[in-house]
């Protein structure tokens, strides 16, 4: 198979890579970038673990292939924290008790910062809509949705 | 040290308060290594071949062709993983389910298995592999299973717990019984009785990871196995028997782990990466897909459970007796068993019988899933004892009141309960704000209780304690959900120094002794027991230092708030050690500080709940929402309260998808027809309110801080709450778990034709 020769941003640094036709995002990220933050539950796009940023919108890493991110910009879970400062969302997922197992948490951090960018001041009804394709089987997603209205409060607040 | 873990009421620090969790930096920088996350040099990948039929002979099986593409380095069939059960059967059929031996037994059954350099080499030598099938007839359901005319699975199964033995093998494997008292004369003297057969269909744990491992046999013996899993020591263990190991040689690191609920304390496919890396010479990674998760790991039983139960008009039940029938899988188990034992475990009856038969059919072996079939049998009587209540014109929580379990009840299924939580999370729920708020238009409530064992066994732990005076213990249950934050919890505790000083890790099967699986809600209440056990032991060897240190007798030293102290009006002026000062000077009295512990966890708590749902139903769709569910519970004593919460509300939610929607769909053929999370749908966040919880402490006396377990119990009212909130808002009863649309239309086309 002839690989794919790929140029693009990933958490804001140029990468570039090669891929072959059938590879997916995900694969590229998990097996030839060392990037093992995303996690792949089903490969079908229903379970939202590898849920990535690409151009400002949420996407399941497992539907996109590699080769299709050329020039575009991707954000993953890795590029979430500046340094050891953990991100609003990071800190307030581990406060609110809003992970169990953790294996979702790295998907669910992505869609909640897509959401929080798109809707600063969301509603109950707005986050767990928001957050409707993303599984967790542990918590119930009670504190999910209490560390995300936590989260937006707070970078409310830091902007004001 | 003789260790005395019997409850010492006492002011805490550490327990009960909400620290943030020590793997929690790691799991939201996406940093922690899961199963699929680890790799080794050289590494290959393991695909598995899997059957499409429910039931077939394997007439042959021809992987020269898959052995001949370039880039396959081992192909595995049952040749590669030879029988050494010496005729244990439970072995055996361990063994048959990781490789199909003589016959497929369900759809999704492991035949062959390749190892090759990459994902899409290991994908083309699956189709080159030729098995040749006779398709036999096969079955599904739990009654047509147990029928004359049903296919048999396994000429060698003779229904065992009967007298007189069969002579002819059948379907049912077992049948076992449980009980006291007369019920027969217990029916005749009640006024009303409730008689009504339930059904519940087969769901899976669910978890978001699938199960993963890299094994690595070498050429000296030695083997490593990376995996996720619940029981590490089990793991080895099981895998050694399986391919002939020696247990020593085989070492076992658990991952973190991306969900289990009892789906990872049984071994899939690790037995057969051991094999292929064994035979290809070098490490394999073997990670399921989805498909293969729902096909070929964990589901439940699929159940058919009859009631009957009678109560006199003032509320007292005169007897209560079910039959349960629960499918294994094609081999059996004891899942009918566990469903018999806890059917009438909340109340206090005179007369009580239950009776299990353990069915195998062509379904994936079933696995644990959180309170193992607990959740259908009180599905079962919950509803029975709502309709009766209803019946005589009593509340639902008044007639549980009457009839509640308490101190000194002989349990349905045997021992006499000491004291215990089903009376108070009864009274908590009759006085919740929940039970007396308005419902609106097609809304109804519903309430049910629930009751699991608890389970404690090996334990292990080490405890060191660091030069500058932290600890770390390392102990050997997997930490599935918290519990490394509520053992460093116990752990300062007992040792009277900050939370933040205490690390605790999960140890590999080399570097620990033996320890049983994270599983009956024991992690917490079992590594604690030991862990406190350990501190205890450090506190000792501490005293003796401080003794050396101070040139006094270790009789005149105490352990207080985390210090050593002279007593004795010869010693006041001594000031206080604390563990930092005797760690600095450890290499000048004796060397490094420890404290060990090994011991066997009895005495874990029974556990109880109840639950609180409402739910809005459209008559139009039959579709059913949960619009606000409470959750009261039994804790014990609530090491880290976030935690137990959270595991209320996990357990709620499994059972509301459970309730409401999960089922494993067969056709005609056998084959499952929904292996993904599209069409076996679990909820999801805009599926659900927010989950209340309310933390009940009655302590367990068996434990130095009351812990009871608490991880299980909350999966085990949902199915009752929910159908009897729908049958309430339709005012319909309904018999079949899940009361999906198509089930509640029905019922209400059925009631309105009259």
């Amino acid at each position: 198979m002839t690989s794919i020769a790929v140029s693009t941003t990933i958490n804001g640094d140029d990468v570039e890579f090669l891929c072959n036709a059938d590879e997916t995002l995900l694969d590229v990220l998990r097996n030839r970038l060392g990037l093992m933050g995303a996690k792949e539950g089903c490969g079908t796009g229903d379970c939202g673990a590898c849920s990535t940023i690409m151009d400002g919108r949420v996407v399941c890493s497992c539907l996109v292939l590699g080769a299709e991110t050329q020039g575009r910009e991707i954000e993953t879970i890795e590029g979430m924290s500046e340094g050891q400062d953990l991100h609003p969302l990071q800190a307030k997922f581990i406060e609110h008790a809003a992970l169990q197992c953790g294996i979702c948490t790295p998907g669910f951090l992505m869609a909640a910062k897509a959401l929080l960018a798109a809707h600063p001041d969301p509603s109950e009804e707005e986050i767990r809509f928001w957050l409707a394709g993303n599984l967790c089987r542990c918590t119930g997603y009670d504190k999910i949705v209490r560390a995300v209205q936590g989260a937006a409060a707070e970078m409310r607040g830091a902007k004001t | 040290m003789t260790f005395d873990p019997s409850y010492k009421e006492q002011g805490l620090k550490s327990v009960g308060t909400r620290p943030l969790r020590p793997d929690g930096v790691d799991k939201v920088t996406g940093r922690a290594r899961y199963g699929a996350d680890f790799n080794m040099p050289g590494q290959l990948v393991g695909r598995v071949l899997r059957s499409p039929h429910a039931h077939a002979r394997i007439v042959r099986i021809d992987t020269s062709q898959a052995e001949a593409l370039k880039g396959v380095k081992a192909v595995v069939t049952a040749a590669d993983l030879p029988d050494q059960s010496n005729g244990d059967a439970a072995t055996f059929a361990v063994l048959d389910n990781c490789m199909a031996r003589k016959k497929a037994m369900y759809d999704g059954h492991a035949v062959a298995a390749v190892a090759a350099i990459d994902a899409s080499v290991a994908k083309a030598a699956l189709k080159l592999i030729v098995v040749e099938y006779e398709v036999l007839p096969h079955v599904v359901d739990v009654d047509v299973a147990m029928a004359a005319d049903a296919p048999v699975l396994d000429e060698t199964v003779f229904t065992t717990g009967v007298e007189p033995a069969p002579k002819t093998p059948s379907n049912v494997a077992n049948r076992s019984e449980f009980g006291h008292g007369d019920v027969e004369a217990g029916f005749a003297k009640a006024d009303m009785i409730v008689e009504r057969n339930y059904k519940t269909e087969q769901t899976h744990q669910g978890y978001i990871e699938p199960h993963a491992c890299v094994a690595n046999c070498n050429s000296d013996g030695t083997a490593d196995l990376w995996v996720c899993t619940q029981g590490p020591f089990v793991y080895r263990q099981v895998c050694a028997d399986l391919l002939g190991l020696d247990v020593s040689k085989l070492r076992v690191t658990s991952s973190e782990i991306g969900g289990g609920f009892g789906g990872k304390t049984h071994v899939w496919a690790e037995p057969v990466a051991l094999a292929l890396s064994r035979k290809a010479g070098r490490p394999v990674k073997l990670v399921m897909t989805r498909e293969e998760v729902f096909r070929a790991s964990g589901p439940t039983s699929a159940t058919s459970i009859d009631v009957k139960i009678g109560a006199k008009k003032d509320g007292t039940i005169t007897a209560a007796e079910a039959t349960l029938r629960y499918t294994s899988g094609p081999y059996a188990g004891m899942w009918a068993e566990l469903g018999a034992m806890t059917s009438f475990a909340c109340y206090d009856l005179e007369n009580v019988k239950t009776v299990g038969w353990e069915v195998v059919v062509n379904r994936p072996k079933v696995a644990a899933y959180r309170a193992p079939s607990a959740p259908m049998a009180a599905f079962a009587i919950e509803s029975a004892v709502d309709e009766l209540a209803h019946k005589i014109g009593m509340d639902a929580v008044d007639f549980r009141i009457k009839n509640a379990a308490s101190d000194g009840s002989k349990s349905s299924y045997g021992p006499v309960y000491g004291p215990i939580g089903i009376g108070p999370t009864l009274e908590a729920a009759k006085s919740h704000p929940h039970m007396s708020a308005p419902l609106g238009e097609n809304q109804g409530r519903g309430m049910a209780c629930g009751f699991w064992f608890n389970f404690g066994g090996q334990t292990c732990v080490d405890l060191n304690i660091g030069a500058d005076g932290t600890v770390t213990i390392a102990v050997g249950t997997v930490d599935v959900g918290g519990s490394r934050a509520s053992l460093s919890l116990i752990t300062a505790e007992e040792l009277g120094i900050p939370y933040e000083n205490v690390k605790a890790i999960v140890a590999d099967t080399s570097s620990l002794g033996y320890n049983d699986m994270t599983d009956g809600s024991r992690g917490t209440f079992s590594s604690s027991m030991a862990a406190i056990s350990a501190a205890r032991n450090a506190i000792q060897v501490m005293r003796e230092r401080a003794a050396t240190m101070w040139d006094i007798s270790v009789d005149d030293i105490i352990w207080e708030d985390g210090h050593a102290k002279a007593v004795g009006a010869t010693h006041d002026n001594l000031a206080p050690l604390s563990v930092a000062d005797i760690a600095a000077e450890a290499g000048n009295t004796g060397g490094p500080i420890a404290g060990h512990s090994e011991l066997v966890a009895d005495g874990a708590g029974v556990s109880f709940g109840t639950h609180i749902c409402d739910v809005e139903v459209d008559p139009e769709t039959g579709s059913t929402r949960v619009v606000r569910y409470t959750v009261i519970q039994d804790a014990g004593k609530a090491v880290h309260p976030d935690y137990v919460e959270g595991q209320y509300q996990g357990g709620a939610v499994q059972g509301i998808g459970w309730a409401l929607n999960e089922e494993y769909v067969y056709g005609a053929d056998g084959r499952l027809q929904n292996p993904g999370f599209l069409d076996y749908r679990i909820p999801v966040c805009s599926d659900l309110p927010m989950i209340d919880t309310q933390i009940l402490e009655i302590p367990n006396p068996n434990h130095p801080y009351g812990v009871r377990g608490v991880g299980e119990t909350s999966i085990v009212p949902p199915l009752a709450a929910v159908a009897n909130a729908v049958s309430n808002a339709v005012d319909v009863r309904m018999f079949h778990i899940p009361v999906s649309p198509p089930r509640i239309l029905a019922a209400l086309n059925a009631q309105a034709k009259g």
